[in-house]
């Protein structure tokens, strides 16, 4: 087992991690992050004192509230279905890493 | 009074009445970045040339007898707006090279207004921060004290102000971005009602609570600013479609029956003594004005912290996913797989608090924790946003501090997402709520720091806000009082 490095023995932090280093990893993996071993084990403790702060959520009851995603009462912004221009290829393409002058170039996908 | 220490409104009127041409107010301008820009650090480009061309065009325009709110002032941007012109880093090694292939609305709307735009200031990266030390490429300092921070995340827009490097800036404000920068340079910032201000071109952190506002020198430049920027964009579909008051029209003298509510939630621990002695000092001078105030509560604002950081780090994960190195920005070269190149792209690209908050937003979005906290954090938004409807049931504004301290030293809250995450505990609630706030300069701290006091109003009621500022402006009696530069 890895040193928590509290000086009590046996730790308490098993019952109040919040969020394991195998977790980081996980979502790590789903963001399209790398990270370092160092880089893991501080990210693995901000995360824990965060998730710990916003636990307290809990303490309110939120049976039966709906729930805000937008501020004010907009249902869908529709608009005609007219041909306009559009942004020019070579404007669209001047900031690509790699093209090839009619698209964007990424390493091989299908081996 | 030298040129560049005047506010907008005043140089406008010297360009209107033939005193100064825009050519010259803009090298008074550039004249003074040099001079005080290797102590300040807000730019992160300077468009020299440009400016100086635009400026000459201008004067050129007017002598044809062409008109426009801001025609030959000189200001900034937030490197967070598109400009089709200059590079949009937005603070991050991703977007080092990047220059838009379009201008944000807001930009297009400066510059049918005559604007001279003079180049784009410091953030912290993608906006995320309370002290822009999060840019990449350099963290600019607080005007009033070397060393000190000048807030975030619209620190360069703050700093650029305050040290009279552009009549005005444009900022971006997602849990306070621009009124915290704002109190902490001791200049006015506002963060207009969510949907007034169109999001067109403005890089996306948290697309439910970014809005883009002014920050200026004095409260009559912000309602002439606003007069400018708002309005309706059929690029935004988030924004609303209402008519657009002349904001200069609101700045009446005297507060007669108007009700100032102040939350008792807002004076907690951790208040700094001279930050309260000031902002209750401000309170007063309301008062004074004719203004009633009663004491209010908003009980859920202790939530508002934990509430903003799943929200914000949610809608961020989704927003920046978007930087994968294939269409623009920085991509690692020497990636051999495409999902390789994804990972060492993005890992190499941003920043530690990027990732940090990329991170909390994609397990707060991910399966099996969904609901217990997005969710959850939703429905507490809801509350949130029901306090203030029945506060401003019975009254027109709250008054509160804007942030529980004045500056502090750079380096000093770094290493402690969460205590930094802390300070912004008294301006996220307004974007969870999508309300209108400000900052307007009501004081200094013992050491001579400024101190900002904040007003929210209801939806789409900056109008109240900004004839409030203007009165506290009137009697608190630091508006000409500027930080000492070379």
């Amino acid at each position: 087992m890895d040193d928590c490095g509290q000086d009590t023995w046996p730790c308490n932090c098993r019952e109040t991690m919040k969020i394991r280093r195998e977790e980081v990893e996980h979502v790590a993996r789903l963001a399209r992050l790398d990270l370092a071993p160092d880089e893991i084990e501080r990210m693995t403790g901000q995360l824990d004192t965060i998730l710990n702060y916003v636990a307290k959520l809990d303490e309110i009851d939120t049976t039966g509230v709906t729930e805000t995603t937008h501020t004010q009462r907009v249902c869908n912004a529709f608009r005609e279905d007219e041909v306009r221009p559009s942004l020019p290829r070579d404007r669209a393409l001047a900031n690509a890493p790699q093209d090839n002058g009619e698209a964007f170039v990424v390493p091989k996908i299908i081996r | 009074m030298d040129i560049h220490s005047l506010t907008l409104n005043q140089a406008r009127e010297k360009l209107e009445q033939g005193e100064i041409s825009s050519l010259e107010l803009t090298e008074a301008v550039l004249t003074r970045i040099d001079a005080v820009e290797e102590r300040v650090r807000a730019y992160l480009h300077l468009d020299r040339q440009g400016a100086l061309e635009r400026a000459d065009e201008t004067d050129r325009l007017r002598k044809e007898g062409r008109a426009g709110e801001l025609l030959g002032i000189p200001l900034s941007v937030k490197d967070v707006l598109c400009t089709a012109t200059m590079p949009t880093t937005c603070g991050s090694r991703m977007l080092e090279n990047f220059v838009p292939p379009y201008d944000a609305t807001v930009i297009e709307r400066l510059q049918n207004a005559g604007a001279v735009i003079l180049g784009k200031v410091a953030m912290d990266e993608f906006a995320m921060g309370s002290t822009s030390e999060n840019c990449a490429f350099g963290t600019p300092v607080n005007p009033w004290k070397d060393g000190y921070v000048a807030g975030g995340s619209s620190g360069g827009s703050a700093a650029a102000v305050a040290a009279e490097e552009g009549f005005a800036s444009l900022g971006s404000d997602t849990g306070g971005s621009i009124r915290q920068p704002a109190s902490l340079c001791g200049i006015v910032g506002m963060k207009p009602t969510y949907g007034r201000v169109s999001r067109y071109g403005l890089v996306a952190f948290a697309s439910s609570l970014d809005q883009v506002g002014p920050l200026t020198r004095d409260v009559r430049d912000c309602a002439l600013m606003m007069n400018v920027i708002a309005g309706y964009d059929h690029r935004d579909s988030t924004s609303i479609n209402r008519k657009v008051p002349d904001y200069t029209a609101a700045l009446i003298d005297g507060l007669q029956g108007i009700r100032v509510g102040v939350p008792v939630e807002y004076f907690g621990d951790g208040l700094d003594p001279d930050v309260e002695k000031a902002v209750r000092g401000g309170i007063d001078m309301l008062r004074e004005a004719g203004a009633e105030i009663v004491e209010v509560s908003l009980p859920h604002t202790d939530y508002c912290v934990a509430v903003y950081y799943l929200i914000a780090p949610a809608e961020a994960s989704s927003n920046l996913a978007r930087y994968d190195g294939v269409r623009y920005g920085f991509r690692d070269r020497d990636a051999q797989s495409l999902i390789d190149m994804y990972r060492s792209t993005r890992s190499m690209g941003f920043g530690d608090e990027v990732k940090r908050r990329i991170l909390i937003g994609t397990y707060a979005l991910s399966a099996g924790y969904y609901d217990a906290y997005y969710k959850k954090a939703s429905r507490v938004r809801t509350l949130i946003q029901k306090d203030f409807t029945t506060v401003f049931a019975d009254c027109d504004l709250v008054a509160s501090p804007v942030c529980p301290t004045p500056a502090w030293k750079i380096g000093e809250k770094s290493d402690d997402p969460l205590e930094l995450y802390l300070s912004d505990i008294l301006t996220i609630s307004a974007n969870l709520a999508g309300i209108p706030a400000i900052s307007v300069p009501c004081g200094f701290s013992g050491d001579g720091l400024p101190i900002g006091l904040q007003m929210q109003a209801a939806l789409f009621n900056e109008e109240i806000l900004l004839r409030a500022a203007h009165n506290l402006e009137q009697r608190a009696g630091v508006a000409g009082r500027r930080p000492k530069l070379p």
